[in-house]
């Protein structure tokens, strides 16, 4: 690791400050993805503004809302009472992201923060647009058997890796920062973007932009809500492919559906065609098949990852099914 | 008061360096107040080379100078000499590093040990009550839940973190919680056994 300037923000003003002043730095939280990275070469910061002094730690009930400071450490999100009760689908995704260990360092904003875990990306003797613009892609003709099946480009096949964050997009949580402009509040759904011909840009903040916190909104879905991860081992991996499957049922009639996949694509995949399909159907197999095959039409694989288009739409109606009780 | 303490930027200029000296010179007769200086000009604080660091390892206070970018895996093992907490992967894969901060259990090679100012650090070294073992650690003797033992220290501190935390209810749930540990050994079964013991005595640890 390169040396590095150490800023300790005590306010929140500050931090943004220090990152405005200076074009290499960066932010510190967890340090879970930071600090790998800065250790790989990945990232060299010159300077380190460490956050985790500022009061964005509770989670709090205001208006109905939930307010999930950027700080709360994932493991607390994750068995915070209210937090499994109302909003079971963003517990098991925390639950189903990193270790026991990770969970008590990584936080909220961090988490939604952490860069793809591209082995391209991860390389630095390797070309990749996303760390290194402009030196191509190594996974589009290479082993891409992790990547991604929906919105790349070619540029960049990268997928997100975060849980949690496939939760927050099914629950159409919001992202409020704090920046150079003063404070603003960004849907969960429009926080990343696809790669397109700027892969190296992850999602919409600009510098100095501090996540302060994410809000949820109450919701209809409680009951019927699962997140599925699929990996290589029973635990403590990345998910080759996840279903945040949320439902409002009633009866045996779907009011609403909400669906979001993870490692599929540059960021959280919101399956607003299945949604739609789904809304005031009946809850069968049968119509998660389709919905799920409806989405699928716009999915493209690549030499190695030809198993996520079985893979994706058997999850989804997996998830679902578990989500529905059916 | 302003907000930042801050160190290192090894370009320095004669008025730096002016800074420097006589802040050094204060730095030896009176700590706190010089820090609180340094907290209100950052640029007298990036003369810094080393950052101060106040926080306890196994009950010790430590007042130390360290380097920013030296994480509290390597602050303990290269300049503590406590090298009962191990260095496996040293990206977090692994949990062989795993101490605990503030009761929690954490990778120590992926946090910066300037981040710890304040905090109370518990590593394997701090485990057992002089020569009386944890039970955790007789647990693992008597069920033989290692090899060749170098993932035992952090498989012993995620073990009593992860009762402590109450995710021992049932062997699954203990595979569950405990998988951020990894054993190329494979005592995985035996590493169970130990801590569902451990557990089901429902003693405090
Ligand atoms: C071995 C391993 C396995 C893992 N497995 C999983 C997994 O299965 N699922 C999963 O979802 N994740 C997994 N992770 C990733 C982990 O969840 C993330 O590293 C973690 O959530 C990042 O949070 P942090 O607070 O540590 O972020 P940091 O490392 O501190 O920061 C990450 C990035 O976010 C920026 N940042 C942090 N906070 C803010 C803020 N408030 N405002 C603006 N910018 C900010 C930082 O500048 C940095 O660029 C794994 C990590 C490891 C090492
Ligand atoms: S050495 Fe820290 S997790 Fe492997
Ligand atoms: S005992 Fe050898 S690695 Fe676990």
């Amino acid at each position: 690791m390169i040396p590095f300037q150490y800023v300790r923000a005590l306010k929140q003003r500050s931090a943004i400050d220090a990152v405005l002043k200076d074009k290499s730095a960066q932010f510190i939280a967890g340090g879970t993805n930071l600090v790998d990275l800065m250790k790989r070469g990945v990232t060299a910061p010159q300077k380190v503004v460490d956050i985790t002094n500022l009061p964005l730690k509770e989670v709090v009930l205001k208006n109905n809302k939930l307010l999930i400071g950027a700080l709360a450490l994932n493991a607390d999100v994750a068995e915070h009472p209210f937090v499994v009760k109302h909003f079971p689908l963003l517990s098991l995704a925390l639950q189903a992201g990193a270790s026991a260990q990770l969970r008590n360092m990584a936080t909220t904003g961090g988490n939604m923060l952490q860069r793809t875990r591209c082995p391209y990306f991860y390389d630095t003797v390797l070309p990749c647009n996303k760390r290194n613009p402009g030196s191509g892609c190594g996974a589009l003709e290479g082993y891409n058997r992790m990547h991604a099946i929906f919105g790349a480009s070619d540029k960049c096949i990268a997928v997100h890796p975060s849980d949690m964050a496939i939760a927050l997009a099914a629950l159409d949580a919001v992202v409020l920062v704090s920046g150079a402009k003063g404070d603003r509040r960004i849907p969960f759904t429009d926080f990343h973007r696809l790669p397109g011909d700027r892969p190296e840009i992850d999602n919409n903040l600009v510098r100095g932009d501090l996540v302060v916190g994410v809000e949820l909104s109450q919701n209809a879905f409680s009951k019927h809500a699962h997140y599925l991860k699929i990996r290589d081992r029973a635990s403590y991996a990345f998910a080759l492919v996840s279903v945040a499957a949320a439902l409002d049922i009633n009866g045996n009639t779907i009011n609403n559906a909400r669906l979001a996949m993870g490692g599929v694509a540059h960021k959280p995949w919101r399956l607003f065609t299945a949604e739609k399909f789904l809304a005031g159907k009946p809850a069968t197999e049968e119509n998660f098949k389709a919905a799920a095959a409806l989405e699928m039409q716009t999915a493209k694989a690549y030499e190695h990852n030809k198993f996520k288009l079985t893979l994706a739409p058997n999850t989804v109606v997996e998830a679902l099914k578990i989500a529905a009780k059916v | 008061m302003e907000n930042e303490s801050a160190s290192h930027a090894p370009n320095g200029s004669r008025r730096d360096f002016l800074k420097q000296s006589s802040l050094l010179t204060a730095l030896a007769l009176t700590p706190t107040a010089v820090i609180k200086a340094a907290e209100n000009d950052e640029e007298i604080a990036s003369v810094f080379e080393k950052v101060p660091l106040k926080f306890e390892v196994n009950g010790v206070k430590h007042s130390l100078s360290i380097e920013p970018r030296v994480t509290l895996l390597d602050l303990l093992r290269e300049q503590m000499k406590l090298t009962g907490t191990k260095k496996g992967c040293d990206h977090g894969q692994c949990g062989a590093c795993t101490v605990h901060i503030d009761g929690r259990r954490v990778n120590s090679c992926l946090t910066l040990a300037v981040m710890q100012e304040g905090k109370k650090v518990t590593t394997i070294e701090g485990l057992a009550n002089g020569d009386k073992l944890h039970p955790m650690q007789e647990a693992f003797i008597k069920h033989d839940g290692f090899q060749c033992g170098y993932c035992t220290p952090g498989q012993i501190m995620s073990a009593v973190a992860c009762v402590r935390e109450g995710h021992a209810s049932s062997p699954e749930q203990v595979r569950e919680y405990m998988s951020g540990n990894i054993c190329r050994c494979g005592a995985y079964p035996n590493i169970v056994d130990a801590i569902m013991e451990v557990k089901n005595g429902g003693n405090k640890i």
